[in-house]
């Protein structure tokens, strides 16, 4: 079973139908208790950085991830989701974020000429890094996946399982041990993000 | 390095797709739901469902097809047509759209891309301006093309962005219909001073209309089109293969 950590951020229903599409089953919750007792757990999320994390440690399923991170329970976070489990955000001011992976979270604003719009919006290719994430065992180097964002996974050159080049290798893909996070909406990516939900169900 | 995306648009009224749809081995050709996972298994990038109901009945089918479709495709999905308050961009964001597109009802009240941008973010803003030369300037013209507002296009544009749209898309009423290609004059205006991603709609009629745009105006993030797709006068696998063996990168 899949829960997918409700905390008021976000609009959760593609990614619900995206599961329940690869036969797994699904719940969108924010009770601490099914999520300690779901296999596996989503962290999504869209929206400011200080503004969702404000919202998971007020009610108080910070503390609830961080426990079943240490378990070794699979958690992924999508988009803003991943970038929670960073260290650091700066993203209009400094935020602290959930310090399940090592890094911060930059503005791309920072990093790219004026020729480079903001957000980074579209679909874009994945390159590989030299650690293999078991995400990844269905699909190959090259193939895209969508983005949306407007600020980055930075300083987290060892736990870099994928980029996507825009005007820099922008972190596409991050892991460490049992906790992973995608920049990329998987259930935005067709057929391509069908098959990394699928490898994180399988883990 | 990012794709160019290619856009289908489907206009549904009272829960069915319409403009004629003409589709070999497609049994149900207005159905929206059918149709756009039809465009999402032969390489759309994005979907629009553009929603021409007046009716509150009508307004109540969009919806229940909208999450149908959100629940069948994952591609994004971007909705427009009777955007006129923050609450209508709740009720379609809650049904599955990615992205909601506003017009005239952004002409009348322009705060609404703020007040939106602030809720939902940026990136789920899109501005939509129909725009026609007048006396060598563009305006911009509401009510599905038939009303001149007198308002500058490029002004409008600058304006929206400032507000916090996300996207631009742009339909030159000029070209659209004509099927002899994009307005790359028109475009190429509103790309020297777009800060974000810029679609361009109206004209296309072949794929070489799409490659002409894309090289001409290397800024153009996405082509949009409608009855061309619908009536399959371009496969969408076709056009992107084309457009690769062009030098042009998308996803294929």
């Amino acid at each position: 079973m899949v829960a997918i950590v409700d905390y008021g951020v976000g609009n959760l229903f593609s990614l619900r139908s995206s599961f329940s599409i690869i036969g797994e089953n699904v719940f969108v919750t924010g009770d601490p208790d099914v999520i300690r007792s779901a296999d596996r757990i989503i962290l999504p999320g869209v929206g400011a950085f200080g503004d969702a994390a404000k919202k998971l440690s007020d009610s108080g399923l910070a503390d609830v991830l961080k426990e079943l991170a240490k378990e070794g329970k699979p958690i992924l976070g999508i988009c803003l989701g991943m970038q929670l489990l960073f260290d650091k955000s700066y993203e209009y001011g400094e935020h602290e974020g959930l310090g399940l992976v090592k890094g911060n979270v930059r503005p791309i604003a920072d990093k790219v000429t004026a020729d480079y719009k903001i957000p980074h919006i579209g679909w874009n290719a994945l390159k590989f890094t030299d650690k293999k994430s078991p995400l990844f065992k269905y699909i190959k180097e090259g193939d895209c996946v969508y983005f949306v964002h407007s600020y980055y996974g930075a300083d987290c050159e060892e736990s870099l399982t994928a980029t996507a080049e825009y005007g820099f290798d922008v972190t596409a893909a991050v892991e460490n041990g049992n906790v992973y996070g995608t920049q990329f909406h998987p259930e935005k990516s067709g057929e391509v993000g069908m098959k990394i939900l699928k490898a994180f169900c399988e883990l | 390095m990012i794709t160019k995306r290619i856009i289908p648009c489907l206009d549904v009224k009272d829960g069915r797709v319409v403009k004629g749809v003409n589709f070999l081995g497609l049994a149900d050709v207005s159905s929206p739901v059918k149709l756009a996972k039809f465009y999402s298994d032969n390489g759309a990038d994005e979907l629009v469902f553009y929603d021409i109901t007046a009716s509150a009945e009508g307004r109540a089918l969009f919806t229940d097809i909208l999450c149908e479709a959100a629940s069948t495709i994952f591609i994004p999905l971007t909705v427009g047509g009777g955007i006129n308050t923050v609450d209508d961009f709740d009720r379609v964001l809650k049904c599955g759209a990615d992205k909601v597109s506003v017009n005239s009802g952004a002409i009348r009240n322009p705060d609404l891309i703020n007040a939106a941008a602030q809720k939902y973010g940026d990136q789920c803003v899109v501005l939509s301006v129909d725009a026609k030369r007048v006396d060598g300037t563009y305006h911009v013209f509401a009510k599905g093309g038939r009303e001149d507002t007198g308002m500058d296009a490029i002004e409008w544009i600058k304006r929206g962005q400032s507000m916090g749209a996300g996207e631009i898309v742009l339909n030159s009423i000029d070209t659209d219909g004509v099927k002899g290609g994009f307005d790359l004059e028109m475009l190429g205006a509103v790309c020297e001073i777009a800060t974000v991603p810029v679609i361009a709609s109206g004209g296309a009629g072949n794929m070489e209309h799409f490659t002409e745009l894309f090289k001409t105006l290397p800024k153009v993030d996405a082509g949009l089109a409608a009855s061309i797709f619908h009536f399959g006068e371009v496969d969408i696998h076709d056009l992107k293969k084309t457009l690769d063996s062009n030098g042009i990168i998308v996803r294929l």
